[in-house]
């Protein structure tokens, strides 16, 4: 239960031990992502695609102003299929000081999480990378991925942000 | 003191920081042997209201050094002490440990409390050492009453003994609320002396001003320097008790209009026809004082004029930079407001598009509101770009100080030449100029001029000149550097290169030669010195200037000088650009490097190895960059002879940019890709079009050498 234990300090400022993610649909598969990282959902607007950038990178859009980078993370987790419909959801992210849209099939739910519902994932080796891996939790009988998604926005594998800014 | 004094630390600092920029272009402009009197006396009352509000926050630290500084600044220009080049560098040196303070009371760095007692020991010995041969009454009539200017004459009689002081003042709203901050100023002007107060306004009452009896040994400015903070601007009035009363209450100047009846007053004392010949002199030229007389018979003379002359100075500062003409505002605020004016640009740009399609009969009023909102944008934000204007003094104005020490230090004789200091640049360059300018400088004056012996072996004067000078030139800022120094030597940077590693085939061409010394770890100096000679400098004055998207050139003659030129965009946050389509996509090209476009015919086409790579222009091969191909746009056309040719001029090498087809001229506005994303190779920026997507902005220096490096590959 020590994992428990670090999830909860992180979220000092939730109510208790209660912890709420925003939960979305990648293919077959159920995210959740911690919803103080969320800025706002919105449809997926055309892009302005960047040469030479990642496939998972689809471009740019102007979000009232600023320029906003988008990710679809079908392509960089390879699951679901590549389209682009009205239904197309971008959940624009805030990590830290940069503002990032994510490309997902739907988003799903609004969930609260008790540390008991959060299982360690440590030992399960994906594709994604473990270290940007919360947990695995449950909510009935779904089984929800908890992705650590501000580290793994700023890891230099997401090609996002300048490697000199980092160091 | 139960106020909270932080709400005005940002007035103060600002303020100390505007009077120690002040006392140090003072200084280093200061003539030794003749030093201006008014100067002086600038450089006194600068010291001197950077220790007083010190002291009134609080840091103790800047008023124990600005009172030993203004101690000895009064002596020198009282005239019982010569100005010497050591006092001036004691001076300078305690300006440089005030600012490290005033930066240590932000929050940023600090003064080394070592440096610190030791110039406040330097400054002290200064002022034991040959204390005056005449003994000086003190509190002189000079530093007594140098504020009032009407009632100087008659206060001077009193000098000895406290002044009286009627006091009017109108505090500001923000403090007539808070009584206890009121009540907070009397007690500190109780602390100078005794403090009377003669009218409050009533609550409510529409008459906001006070009226106060001030018994005091302090001068009248010390007494308005207290009162400045809690007062509105401009509306403090002070007058001795006795002395000519304010003209006109309301206007703070208005003590001026008597200046004629001062004559006979100040006349009245004795040796007559000196005072009114001189007040009436001093009265049209303020020069006659630049050659202050060293007859002893003028000493009294002087003394008594110079209340004058401090108060016409203290008159005409607020009025070049008062309350009235210009405010202070916040960075952010007009970053705001620039971001505001773009988003406002975009949304005009969008209206204009959206507005193509309709019948400009049936909607003529709405397409005449357009065409007018398209002005009236336009105007807006030229004007609200202007406000992030600065001259580039700001940078210049370090240049005198630095060419000083640095001239001393080196044992080189140099005169520097400042030309253009008021043209306007956007403040975000103006900061980012300043070390790269600096650098040029000391390095003309390190590696440009030579000694002095070398210069008359050369037939030269001894003095060598380093000029720098600032212009517009097409929507360019071009700054230049020159010195008439020894020149770039040809021979000894190309074999300094090859030392380096570096190719240098002397079938270079003499820009290209130049060129080098930019390269990193480069210098030809023999000795490294603590200036320079270490090869880190040229090299990061070029980054930082490219950085900026300027670009430096060098030309060179040997032993006739150097000059360094800079160009630079105005501003970094509106480009004019020129819109192109690619495929489906569009793309923004800076105009300021747009030479020309054309659609070439087939016989313009040339291929190398079987690929078209060239097409031939009057005479001249320039090498294709074919965008669709560049950034990957599938649907790109490919026949060259179907599209169009933009060729591009980046300092003097041309490229042509194959695109679908011109799409229009616009001012677009710079976003910023890094904010929360990251630098593209390719793209200098991002803007958003009339129809809120997304154009990327081509960096056309890069392209403009990658085609460069095709031709090369290519040949």
């Amino acid at each position: 239960m020590q994992y428990v234990a670090t999830t909860h300090r992180d979220s000092a400022e939730d109510d208790g031990l209660a912890q709420e993610f925003l939960t979305f649909i990648l293919g077959d598969e159920e995210y959740a992502i911690d919803i103080l990282k969320v800025q706002e959902i919105r449809g997926y607007d055309p892009v302005t695609s960047i040469a030479n950038a990642p496939a998972f990178i689809k471009g740019v859009i102007n979000l009232r102003g600023t320029i906003v980078p988008i990710v679809d993370l079908r392509i960089k987790f390879g699951v679901g299929k590549i389209e682009y419909t009205a239904f197309t959801v971008v959940i624009i992210l805030n990590i830290g000081p940069r503002v990032v849209g994510v490309v997902v099939d739907s988003v799903s739910d609004v969930l609260t999480l008790l540390p008991r519902d959060i299982h360690p994932a440590s030992d399960i080796s994906v594709g994604i990378g473990a270290g940007f891996l919360k947990g695995l939790g449950t909510a009935g009988d779904r089984m929800l991925i908890l992705l650590d998604i501000d580290c793994m926005m700023r890891s230099p594998e997401m090609a996002l942000i300048d490697t000199d800014d980092v160091a | 003191m139960s106020i909270d004094m932080s709400q005005f630390y940002q007035v103060f600092f600002d303020e100390a920081a505007e009077h120690l920029g002040q006392i140090e272009n003072l200084l280093v402009s200061i003539d030794l042997r003749h030093p201006d009197e008014e100067e002086l006396n600038a450089v006194f009352r600068a010291a001197h209201s950077i220790k007083g509000s010190a002291a009134t926050f609080g840091f103790s630290d800047m008023a124990d050094i600005t009172h030993v500084m203004e101690s000895l600044l009064d002596e020198v220009r009282k005239g019982t002490r010569a100005l010497s080049a050591d006092m001036v560098d004691a001076c300078l040196a305690a300006r440089d440990i005030l600012t490290a303070q005033l930066a240590g009371h932000r929050g940023e760095g600090g003064a080394d409390p070592a440096h610190t007692s030791a110039i406040v020991t330097r400054l002290e010995q200064l002022l034991k050492a040959g204390n005056s041969p005449a003994p000086v009454v003190e509190p002189s009539p000079a530093a007594a009453t140098p504020a009032p200017p009407v009632a100087a004459p008659p206060a001077l009689s009193s000098a000895l003994t406290a002044g009286v002081f009627d006091v009017r003042f109108v505090p500001e709203p923000h403090v007539a609320s808070q009584p206890e901050l009121l009540d907070n100023m009397l007690d500190e002007l109780g602390r100078l002396g005794g403090v009377e107060i003669v009218s409050r306004p009533a609550v409510d009452s529409d008459d906001p001003q006070w009226c106060l009896k001030i018994t005091s040994m302090m001068p009248a400015d010390m007494l308005r320097d207290v009162l400045d903070f809690m007062a509105e601007p401009g509306s403090v009035d002070i007058s001795p008790v006795g002395g000519e009363p304010p003209a006109g209450e309301e206007t703070a100047y208005g003590f001026f209009d008597p200046l004629p009846d001062v004559l006979p007053q100040a006349a009245a004392g004795g040796e007559e026809a000196a005072r009114v010949e001189c007040v009436a002199v001093e009265d049209e030229v303020y020069g006659f004082f630049t050659e202050p007389s060293p007859a002893v018979e003028s000493r009294p003379v002087e003394a008594e004029v110079s209340p004058e002359s401090v108060a016409v100075a203290e008159a005409v500062v607020p009025a070049k930079g008062g309350g009235d003409t210009s405010i202070r505002v916040g960075v952010e605020k007009v970053d705001q407001m620039i971001n505001l004016v773009g988003e406002l640009v975009i949304t005009q740009a969008m209206l204009v598009a959206s507005a193509q399609g309709i019948d400009p009969v049936l909607y003529e009023r709405l397409l005449a509101g357009i065409d007018q909102l398209q002005r009236n944008t336009r105007d807006l934000q030229e004007t609200v770009m202007s406000v992030r204007m600065l001259p580039i003094s700001m940078v210049f104005s370090r240049f005198p100080r630095v060419v000083r020490d640095l001239s001393r230090k080196l044992d080189k004789r140099v005169e520097l030449k400042l030309l253009g200091e008021h043209t306007e640049l956007d403040k975000g360059l103006v900061e980012r100029l300043a070390d790269p300018l600096t650098h040029l400088v000391r390095n003309s004056l390190d590696h440009g001029i030579e000694t002095p012996e070398k210069r008359r072996a050369a037939g030269k004067p001894e003095t060598g000149i380093i000029t720098v000078s600032a212009s517009h030139q097409s929507g360019n800022i071009v700054i230049e550097v020159g010195d008439d120094g020894a020149g770039l030597d040809r021979a000894r940077i190309l074999a300094k290169a090859r030392e380096k590693g570096l190719s240098a085939p002397d079938s270079l061409s003499d820009a290209d030669v130049w060129m080098l010394i930019f390269e990193a770890g480069f210098s030809t100096a023999d000795v490294v010195t603590e200036v320079s000679g270490r090869g880190v400098g040229m090299d990061v004055v070029r980054r930082n200037i490219s950085a900026m998207g300027g670009r430096v050139d060098v030309q060179s003659i040997l032993s006739v000088g150097t000059r360094f030129t800079v160009r630079l965009p105005l501003t970094l946050a509106i480009l004019d650009g020129m819109s192109v389509r690619v495929g489906g996509e569009t793309y923004i090209l800076p105009l300021g490097h747009v030479a020309e476009s054309l659609q070439p015919t087939a016989d313009m086409i040339h291929s190398i190895s079987g690929v078209p790579r060239l097409i031939r222009l009057r005479g001249r091969y320039v090498p294709v960059i074919e965008l669709h191909r560049e950034f990957g746009v599938a649907d790109g056309c490919a026949d060259w002879t179907r599209g169009i040719m933009v060729v591009i001029d980046v300092d003097g090498s041309q490229a042509a940019l194959f695109v679908d087809e011109l799409l229009g001229q616009h001012q677009v506005v710079i976003k910023s890709l890094e904010a929360n994303f990251r630098r593209i190779k390719g793209f200098s920026g991002a803007t958003i079009l009339g129809d809120g997507r997304v154009a990327m902005i081509l960096d056309l220096p890069a392209l403009a050498s990658r085609a460069r490096r095709l031709q090369s590959v290519a040949a």
